[in-house]
Order: C-alpha cells, then structure tokens, then sequence
C-alpha cells in the first residue's frame, strides 16, 4: 500500500504545478500588476510613480513567466510566477499584498470553519442515513413517497432561504440562540448550534434522497434475501447488513470532503458570522490579492487530492476484497 | 399546559437546562451574542461590513479605516463636533495655526499679500504638554532608561503574537518630533502613502525626500528616519514644529485634522521593524499606537474589533457650544464633562444586512444604518418627502438622524470624446438635452427610497459655495415654481438636441438614433434594473445607449485612457472646502492629460481661470461670487449631468446619547454616552425565549413516530405472500 500512496503523491507534483500555472495565467490575464497595485493603493490621487514603487516593493515589477533581460537560469527564476508561485510546495505561502502572514491567518481561520463544518458533517451524515434507512424500511409506500416528494422540495429550496428563515424564526422572533457571531472554546457553543442545525436541515432532502437510493440498490441484492430467509427481522437486515455493504459509496462522498471542510462554507459563515475561510477567497479575489489567492486555491488542490487519496485508502478498510497496489 | 400531552414538553425540558448553561445560567437573554458579565458595562456595541484593510495613519484613507483609527490617533486638529457649519478647532494643538507666507527669499510678507507674490506659506504648529501614548512594549524601558524591546532576538519572539503578549508595557510624552516623523513617513516608497504624490506637490522637499528613501530601498538599505532631514518640517523645540509648504494654499489646514498628520513616535518603527515581528503579523498596519481616548486591544478584523479607553487619556472635555437647537435637544447636556464617556467600544464584522439589523432590533446594536430591504419597516415618507419613523421603531425608543452627506454622484461625460465632448455648441447643446433628460429625481425616488437630493451642481449642502432654493438652481435644466425646482419638460430637450444636430435623437450620418456608450463596473442582476432605467432616459430622446460592463480594473483604465464616452462615478470630500469638488474640474487635473481626478477631462479656460483665484481665498461674499460664476459655467458646458447628493439615515437607540451626524469629524467615539442599564432592562424585555414551538416540534416529531411504528409492526407481523 504504500507504495501505492508514494504513487499518487508523485501524481500529485505535476497536477499542483499545473493547477498553479492555470492560476497564475487566469489572474494576470484578467489582473496586470499595475491594477492589483492600484487596487491596493486606492482610487483616490492616484500617482503613477506610487503604483510603480509599490510593484517594485513587493516584485509585481518582474517579468510574469520569462524575464528575457537576465541571463542563465535567472530568466526562469527572476520572474514573478517563480518568486511567488513555487514557494508553495514547501507551504510557505508568505505575506498577503496587504501584508499579512497568511499561512497564520489560514491557521487561525480554519478552526472556526471546523467548528462548524465537523458538527455539521457528522449530525447531516448520522440524520441522513437514520432518514434513508427508515424510507427504505418502508419502501415502495405511502409514506416513502411522500418522504421522497419532501426531499426534492426540500433540495429544491436556496440554502438561503434556510439561513434566513432559520435566523428569523429561531433567534428573532423565538430568541433562542443569536442570530450570528462566535466565540472561542465553550462559550461559542451557542453560536454553532443554529448554523449546524440549518446545514443538517437543508443537507437533509439531497442526502436523504442519495442514501436511499444506495440502500434500496444494496436491497435487492442476493445476500439480503438470503438474511431474511434467515429469519433476521427488517431492521437487523438494514442495520447490520445493508448499512455495512453500503458503506463504500457513503465513504466516496464522505471521505474525500473531510479535507475540504478545513475551507468552509463562504454564505454560512457570512451570515452567522463565523470568522472562517469561507469567505478568505472571496476577500481575495475582491481585493486582488494574488498571494491569498493563489495560497488558497493551491491548498484547495492539495486537500482535494489528499481527500481523494483518503477515500482510496478508506476503501481497503471497509471492503477486504480491495487490494491497493503500487 | 393541558393541551399538550405531558412528553410533548419533554424536549423543552431536556433543551433548556442545555440553553440556560449556553447562556451562562445568569438569567440574561439567551439570545445575547456578548458575555453574560457586560450586559451592564459601559459599552458601545456596533457593527462594520467591510473589514479594515490598513491601520497605519499614513496609509490608511478609507471611512471603514477611519472609524477605527480616528479614535486611535490625535493630528493636531479636529472638527468641532457640534457646530456647522464645519469648522476646525485644535485636537492637540495649543491653538489654531496660522500661516506665515514667504516670498522666494524667504522673507515674511504681509497676510493680505497676493498670491502671485506667496512662494512658502508656513505654519507653526504648538502642541500641548502632558499628552501621553497609550501603554505599548515599544515604549517600555528598563531601570536604566533603555528599551526593553527594541533588540529582540527571533527566539524572545516565540508565542508573541500581539503587543500586548509583551509583559512590559511603557508610555511617553508627545513630542513635536513625533508629527514631524510622521511627515517624513509619508515620503517612504515602502509605506505607500496614498496622498504621498499629492503632498509631495505642497510640502516642501516632500517629493525629494521619497526618491532618496526609494533609493535606499532598491539598495536594500535599513531607514531610520531620524538621520533624514525633510525641508518642509522641522522641529523647533519640544513641543513645536512647523512645516513649509508651496505658495498658498489654505486647505492645508484641513489636512491637519486627517490621521495623515496624527504623531507616530519613532520607537514604534524601530519596534516592529526587529526580524521576526512581520511574520508575526507584528506591523504597525495592524496593531496601531496613539495618543486619543481609545486604543485597540482586539483586532480581528473578520470577527470583531475591539477599543478600550486609552488610560493615559488626558480627559479633553464635552463642546459647550453648539449650533441652536442643539441644547433643546439635549446635545449639550454634558457640556465640559471629561471625554470618553465609554470604556469600551465593541464593532462585530456583520457582512449581511440582516442579521446586523435583527441584532439592531433585538438591542444588542446601539445604531444601524437602513438598508433598501428595511427601509420600509423602519421609515415612513410624508407627502413632502419628510422621514418619520413606523410606530413599530417608535414603540422601541429608536430615533432617526437624517442628513445630506457632503458627497456627490454624477454621470460625466469624456470631454475628449469626439460626440459627447469638446466645448462646441454641437456638443454642448447635446450634453444639456441629457442632463435635462436624465431625470434623477424619479431615480431618487425609485432607487434610493427618496434618500437623495438632486443636484444642481457639483458643490454639495454644507459644503461653503452651495446655494439652496432659488438661487441654486441650475437653470439649464430646472425652473423655479411655487414649490421649488422643477426640471424643464422634454420638448427642451428635444429642441437643444435638434439644435445640436440630432432632431428626433437621429445621427445625421446615418439616419438611425445616435448610439451612445455608457461604461460601467455594475453588471450583475442587481443593477438591471438601474441599467434600464438609463437607456430609458436617453430613449426619452430617441438616443440610444448602450452599456457596456466591465470589470473595475479595465473601467479605471477606460477612463484613465480616454477611452470611456460616458461614466457614473462619485466623490466624497476629503474637507468642507469647494475646492475639493471644483477641482474635479480643473483643467490641471485632467485625468487623460496629468493623472488627475478630473475624470470628464473637462478644460475652459474661463473656469480654470476663475479656480485659480478661488482656490486660495477665504470665505466670503468674493469668494461666493466667483463660485456662482464658476458654477454658471459648468452648468452651461454640462460636463457631467449632475446626478445625486446622497442622504444618510442613522437610526440609534433611546440609550445612545449625544448623537449627532458630523459628515467631518471621524473621532466622534470619544463623545458617545450609553445609558447600559436601560439597555440591558430593553434587551431583556425584548428577548424573552419563546418555548412553545420546541414543544410544538418535539410533539410532532414524536407523534410522527406512532404511525411509523406501527407500520413497521405491521409488516413484521405479515405473514408472507
């Protein structure tokens, strides 16, 4: 197996590199270093040898990919994509334009992401399976029906429409919890358990559905009748038999997301004001700050990549009849 | 409780043990988003939706910076808080400075001298004694009078993560040095002053002073700015300083009460600039260090920022004057009581409109702005227009505040583009059809909620020059009725357009409508609607226009470049002088020929000669006369269709006190009074938990489980078919 894993992080090397070049030509072709030195100094007296002195402090002044005045291999390495995109696979992602550490502003800013988004993957997956196993308990009636009609309208709503109905009834008119906010340690507690409760509620229509529809599969299948010719009653042959087949595609969603939750969800965290990641990139990209930006799309990559890997590696565990080879 | 069986209440039960522990077992509301133990603190609660990007006086320039930093920082000046119109009084400085004007020899001329004969204009700046910096590890020193932290290695850096991780914290006096280090400062290339440019045109050696730092950084050197000399400032002795500028120029002045010139002591330099304190994030931009009544002690900017009284605060006191009226409203009730009134000051990043307007609602903001989606639930608007509350806001004590902001929105034309621009009658008369045309009144109403005034031109209330009622009118567009200013009817439009060349809105090349392009960043859905309603004003006249969107970066260059033919843009004043609207005007500052923020690149000589004498006079009935004339003629040349002054609305709670809108004055913190008891009886009779829908969900939801089981009974039971 482990030779396997050496594998795919060497696959990795080349899909980063490329996911950085991608990066760096999007932006600069939308962006010349000239408008992100603008943007950083303001629209007000703007001052061309201003916009210069601040290129040339922080090395928007350099050639893009190929500096055609150096000489040797300076014309590759005295380049802006060299300075600023290639510190990145050793993760020192360096200072923002505006100045900021920001593999410290990322540290700091996951946590609160994962205050929410763990709560909220492990309560969604507990409810939505819990909802999936009970309509494939009664499946094919009246009440699966109508449980899947609800789903689809349920999945058919704006998550917004969650989030402000949600804030509306639960802490404005009921006052129950705030309405938004955050705070460190147990004292945040009651400003997670609105924002969980709303993503576990809107997940639950598309999960509910997904979850099902793996269930009512794996129900069909020779092993389950041969359980209930057993004798074992409906909820053992679900619970035990069913779930437990079932789980390699449940572990396919579940896995490869869990790196992904350390980026958080931009509109939740907007609107509880949770100061997470969620909204880092949008920040960024409305601020052009190219060296966020490109820390983060770069960390994107290499915490989908890792998800990917983790999903493979999952699969060894809960299904012995998978070898993984290198 | 009859009504509901007893295990319908049981998920209540089980959550409210929970909730109350979550809301500190205090009795407090438990929707309260702050500590349980400063429900009754003296303390100031607001909110902010963009996040500060700079907190370095010399850099930061935004009203989303200021709000912060004004309260932190001290120029020399500041804006009365009360009075209006606005006048500067001094903040640190002993007195109101005056300009000593210089010929080219330097020799003093008298304070009538004309401006021909004016090479320097100095002033002599006095501060007072006894003003002290708040506690910061910079100023600390040890037993034997040397800094404690000013030689730091990297490892005495480990687990210092803000300024006040340092255990020793230190205080000194304010010294004329400080301003004077400021000033040298803003000619760094490596702080990137905004205004740097700009002053470098006034202040003298300003400009020099920057090229010889940008040389030293290109090197690779280390500054300390003490052992460079600035021509323009120099310290005189402990407490006075003065500073040199080029010619005359009388709105230099108002540059002294903008955190631009507020003191920075060199040890705060010398402090951050140690290895290892940027990767720290340990940057002047970040934690600043001043003299005023407040001092940040939390910043995080994407969660809350925090400011506690400054405890070295010298105490200035409440205005005892102020315009009339102002006593019967109780705005000078604390007349001489020593400033702040606050302890602390708490602004939460509230980046959607409505949970920072529940939170309002529910007591846990002191004030709120009015967004479009609640303007209706808040404000009523009269038949003339007048704002009075809903009785839903005037049943929870909440007041209004209304004022015209000293800002300006306008839709200008490219006076370099070859149909729209130019002085010629051909595309003057087609610019006045437009302005005529462009009904920003309807637009008033339909987009802004009434929260507007139409401009008659660029110079807005409140700012000296702007004249109201008749006299204010700009008759190319509007005539005076019994009720006020109407705008002229569209056949005067059609006859000037028709008189231009364009009968019917026809291009005469081509016998179609004449297109027209209107450039613009707005692109989302949102600002359809806007969009339509301005190719609905051209269409009035048969033009046709069309939109061209944009990103922002490729709009600045369009207009940098000449190459937009009609844009909306905005100003807001840096000061409450005309100069600072006219001379968006100003030949001189064509955006197109010079970089500057004439973005019409509008050029007449007529009125760049009348802004040359106006520039540096003072106010007064001569003054007034060459604005009215100025005004004349940009209302005849129409180089922008005078759009819009904004109006703010601020709604505040009855325990907020001392409220009073000043478009001016940034440092406004310190005048603030809360009454924290009434505050917390309010929030608590406004937040009551509401139990019954828990109950109401937990008996559902168990109800729901009786069919469900007995189903699966059912079929467990079945025999098999």
């Amino acid at each position: 197996m482990s030779a396997y894993v050496l594998r795919r992080v060497l696959y990795a090397v080349p899909i980063l590199i490329g996911v950085n070049v991608i990066t760096f030509a999007l932006f600069f072709l939308v962006n010349s270093p000239d408008d992100v030195a603008r943007m950083q100094l303001g629209a007000k007296y703007e001052d061309p040898q201003a916009v210069e002195q601040w290129k040339r402090s922080l090395g928007y002044h350099k050639p893009l990919f190929w500096n055609g005045a150096a000489v040797g291999a300076a014309r590759l390495t005295d380049t802006i994509f060299f300075d600023k995109a290639l510190r990145l696979f050793v993760f020192d992602f360096g200072i923002s334009d505006g100045g900021r550490d920001i593999g410290y502003d990322i540290r700091k800013r996951m946590w609160p992401s994962l205050a929410i988004a763990v709560p909220t993957l492990i309560v969604g997956l507990f409810v939505n399976v819990t909802f999936a196993l009970s309509l494939a308990l009664f499946r094919a009636t009246y009440f699966d029906t109508w449980a899947v009609v609800v789903c689809v309208v349920m999945m058919s709503i704006s998550s917004l429409f969650y989030i402000i109905g949600g804030q509306y009834l639960v802490s404005r008119l009921f006052h129950l919890v705030p309405i938004s906010g955050f705070d460190a340690g147990f004292d945040g507690l009651k400003f997670l358990l609105l924002p969980v409760a709303i993503a576990v509620v809107y997940g639950i229509g598309a999960g509910t559905r997904w979850y099902r529809t793996l269930f009512l599969e794996e129900i069909g299948k020779d092993y389950v009748r041969t359980a209930r010719a057993k004798g074992l009653s409906e909820h053992i042959v679900l619970y035990r038999h069913v779930l437990g087949n079932a789980l390699i595609p449940i572990l396919t969603g579940v896995v490869v997301i869990i790196p992904l939750l350390f980026l958080g969800s931009l509109i939740t965290e907007s609107f509880f004001g949770i100061p997470g990641l969620g909204s880092y990139t949008i920040d960024a990209i409305n601020q052009q700050d190219f060296a966020i930006l490109r820390s983060m799309v770069f960390l994107g990559s290499v915490l989908y990549i890792l998800g990917l890997l983790l999903t493979d590696l999952s699969y060894v565990l809960v299904d012995p009849r998978v070898r993984l080879q290198g | 409780m009859a009504f509901f069986p007893r295990t319908a209440f049981l998920g209540v039960r089980m959550a409210s043990p929970l909730v109350a522990v979550l809301a500190g077992c205090s009795g407090e509301p438990w929707n309260d988003p702050y500590p349980a133990e400063d429900a009754r603190a003296n303390v100031y609660y607001d909110s902010f939706s963009e996040r500060p990007k700079h907190l370095d006086p010399v850099r930061a320039y935004s009203a989303d910076e200021y709000e912060f930093i004004a309260q932190i920082y001290e120029p020399p000046l500041q804006y009365h808080f009360l009075d209006r119109p606005y006048r500067l009084e001094p903040l640190t400085a002993e007195s109101m400075p005056r300009p000593e004007y210089l010929d080219a020899a330097s020799r003093a001329l008298p304070d009538d001298a004309s401006t021909e004969t004016i090479a320097y204009s100095r002033y002599r700046i006095r501060i007072r004694p006894g003003i002290r910096y708040q506690p910061h590890p910079a100023l600390a020193r040890g037993a034997d009078g040397s800094y404690l932290y000013h030689d730091l290695s990297r490892g005495e850096l480990a687990g210092k993560r803000t300024p006040t991780d340092f255990p020793k914290q230190g205080t000194r006096e304010l010294q004329a040095a400080d301003y004077v280090y400021q000033l040298k400062r803003m000619a760094d290339p490596g702080l990137h002053s905004p205004i740097a440019g700009f002053m470098g045109r006034y202040i003298v050696g300003l400009a020099g002073l920057g090229q010889r730092l940008a040389k030293v950084r290109e090197a690779g050197g280390v500054i300390d700015l003490r052992e460079y000399d600035l021509e323009g400032a120099r310290v005189l002795d402990r407490y006075t300083y003065e500073i040199l500028v080029h010619g005359k120029y009388p709105q230099f002045l108002y540059w002294q009460a903008m955190p631009f010139f507020a003191p920075v002591p060199w040890e705060v330099e010398r402090f951050y600039a140690q290895p290892g304190m940027r990767e720290r994030n340990l940057v002047l931009d970040w934690y600043p260090l001043g003299t005023g009544p407040f001092m940040l002690t939390e910043n995080d900017p994407n969660l809350r920022m925090v400011l506690e009284r400054n405890p070295h605060y010298r105490g200035d006191t409440y205005p005892a004057e102020g315009e009339p009226g102002d006593a019967a409203l109780g705005l000078l009730a604390d007349a001489g009581q020593p400033l702040p009134f606050i302890d602390r000051a708490v602004y939460s990043l509230e980046k959607e409109a409505m949970p920072s307007w529940n939170k309002f609602l529910q007591g846990y903001y002191d004030a709120s702005g009015i967004g479009s989606d609640n303007f209706g639930q808040a404000v009523t608007l009269g038949e003339q227009g007048a704002a009075t509350l809903t009785g839903e806001m005037k049943r929870r004590g909440i007041r209004l505040l209304t004022a015209v902001t000293t800002s300006m929105y306008y839709m200008g034309f490219n006076m370099q583009d070859p149909v729209v621009g130019g002085l010629s009658k051909r595309a003057r008369n087609l610019r006045q059809a437009i302005s005529i045309a462009m009904d920003y009144e309807e637009f008033i109403a339909i987009f802004l909620n009434g929260r507007g005034l139409a401009a008659h031109g660029p110079i807005p209330p409140g700012i000296f020059g702007h004249r109201e009622g008749r006299t204010g009118v700009n008759s190319v567009t509007h005539v005076w009725e019994e009720h006020g200013a109407v705008r002229r009817p569209l056949a005067n439009a059609h006859r000037l357009l028709a008189e231009a060349g364009y009968a019917g809105g026809r291009d005469p090349a081509t016998g179609r409508p004449l297109v027209l392009y209107f450039d613009t960043v707005a692109r989302g859905p949102d600002s359809k609607a806007q969009h339509g309603w301005l190719v609905k004003q051209f269409g009035k006249l048969g033009l046709q226009l069309v939109i061209r969107g944009t990103d922002y970066n490729r709009f600045r260059e369009k207009v940098r470049t000449g190459a937009a033919q009609i844009f909306q843009w905005g100003w807001n004043a840096d000061y409450p002088d005309p100069e600072n609207f006219l001379f968006l005007l100003y030949g001189r500052n064509a955006k197109v020929d010079y970089g500057g923020e004439n973005a019409a690149n509008y050029r007449n000589p007529r009125f760049d000669a009348l802004f040359q004498r106006m520039r540096n006079m003072d106010n007064g009935p001569q003054r007034q006369a060459i604005i009215d004339e100025m005004i004349d003629v940009l209302r005849v040349d129409a180089p922008w269709v005078w759009g819009f002054h904004p109006k703010s609305y601020a709604l505040h709670h009855g325990w907020y006190r001392n409220a009073k809108p000043n478009l001016m004055a940034n440092n406004t913190l310190k005048y603030k009074r809360i009454d924290a008891e009434a505050r917390a009886e309010a929030r608590q009779a406004w937040n009551r938990p509401v139990l019954w829908p828990v109950a109401l969900l937990s008996l559902l939801l168990t109800l729901s489980l009786v069919p469900a089981w007995r189903g699966y009974r059912r079929r467990e039971l079945a025999t098999a078919r």
